[in-house]
């Protein structure tokens, strides 16, 4: 795993990595990832999925393969590795589907 | 920097715990006058205290959170979800639902201004996912939610959550992630 720099293909039989991003960990991250599991399940894409805080997400995005988060967290964010999908509503499951489905597309 | 534990690893019970456990009636609060964001926020806060789920402290802790972190929180066009990190000052988890006379503008992009705002305190992060998808799935379509927003009473708009989970029971989060 470690020195691995190449993103697995994302529908190849290892899972795609997504990371949720949010302030606390809690709140908006959470529901980010309940709906991105909803979303992955109607794409059937395989996935492993975490949330992480603002604080410790340059961290965790090391190891993530897409990163998905709100437009003024992803701000904060800066640069990082992996892509990075920008949610503006977050209890809309068909906008989750469709930025999930074309930034999956395009790794 | 040690990994933050991820929901999936709590106790099966403990995901449990639906909205309308969470969401007294003492803590839903309709048409309060808000001047500002900072307003709205505290106002959602006391709905918290009131119902016992937090100490005052914790209202400060959500209004410095928007302070800090900005308006990420505005999740949902209209819809805000003040929160802070868990506490000493959360004495049990629970949520409060705070609707507004005018809407304010948090300096969200997209999703200003709000008209609801949700208060939500946890111990932890992971004993309210339950509640948290039943939010999702009742504000998702516009009908639905503006006939939510247009109810007069909190026992109404709590009675419509309860119906809401009696006919989404099957919608739970799986914890594998």
């Amino acid at each position: 795993m470690r020195g691995a720099r190449t993103l697995p293909p994302a529908r190849a039989e290892g899972s795609v990595k997504i990371l949720a991003v949010c302030g606390m960990g809690l709140g908006s991250g959470l529901l980010l990832r309940m709906q991105a599991e909803k979303a992955l399940r109607q794409l059937g894409v395989e996935a492993d999925l975490e949330v992480a805080d603002i604080g410790s997400a340059r961290a965790f995005a090391q190891t993530a393969d897409l990163i998905i988060t709100s437009q003024e967290l992803a701000e904060q964010l800066g640069s990082v590795k992996p892509r990075v999908v920008t949610i503006s509503n977050f209890v809309d499951l068909k906008e989750m589907v469709e930025k999930l489905r074309a930034a999956l597309a395009r790794s | 920097m040690t990994p933050k534990v991820p929901p999936t690893s709590a106790p099966p019970d403990q995901r449990r715990l639906s909205l309308s456990s969470l969401l007294p009636v003492s803590a839903i609060r309709l048409e309060v006058r808000a001047a500002d964001w900072r307003e709205a926020v505290r106002a959602c806060g006391e709905a918290l205290v009131a119902a016992g789920i937090t100490t005052p402290a914790y209202t400060v802790q959500m209004i410095a959170t928007v302070e800090q972190l900005g308006p990420y929180l505005v999740i949902a066009p209209g819809i805000a979800l003040a929160h802070a990190r868990p506490s000493a000052a959360v004495l049990r988890p629970g949520l409060s639902w705070v609707t507004l006379a005018q809407p304010v503008r948090f300096g969200h992009k997209d999703n200003d201004p709000v008209t609801l705002v949700v208060g939500l305190a946890a111990p932890d992060d992971y004993s309210h996912i339950q509640a948290l998808a039943t939010l999702a799935g009742l504000l998702e379509d516009a009908p639905p939610r503006a006939a939510l927003l247009a109810l007069q009473t909190p026992a109404d708009v709590l009675a419509a959550i309860v119906a809401f989970e009696q006919t989404h029971t099957t919608d739970t989060p799986q914890g594998a992630g």
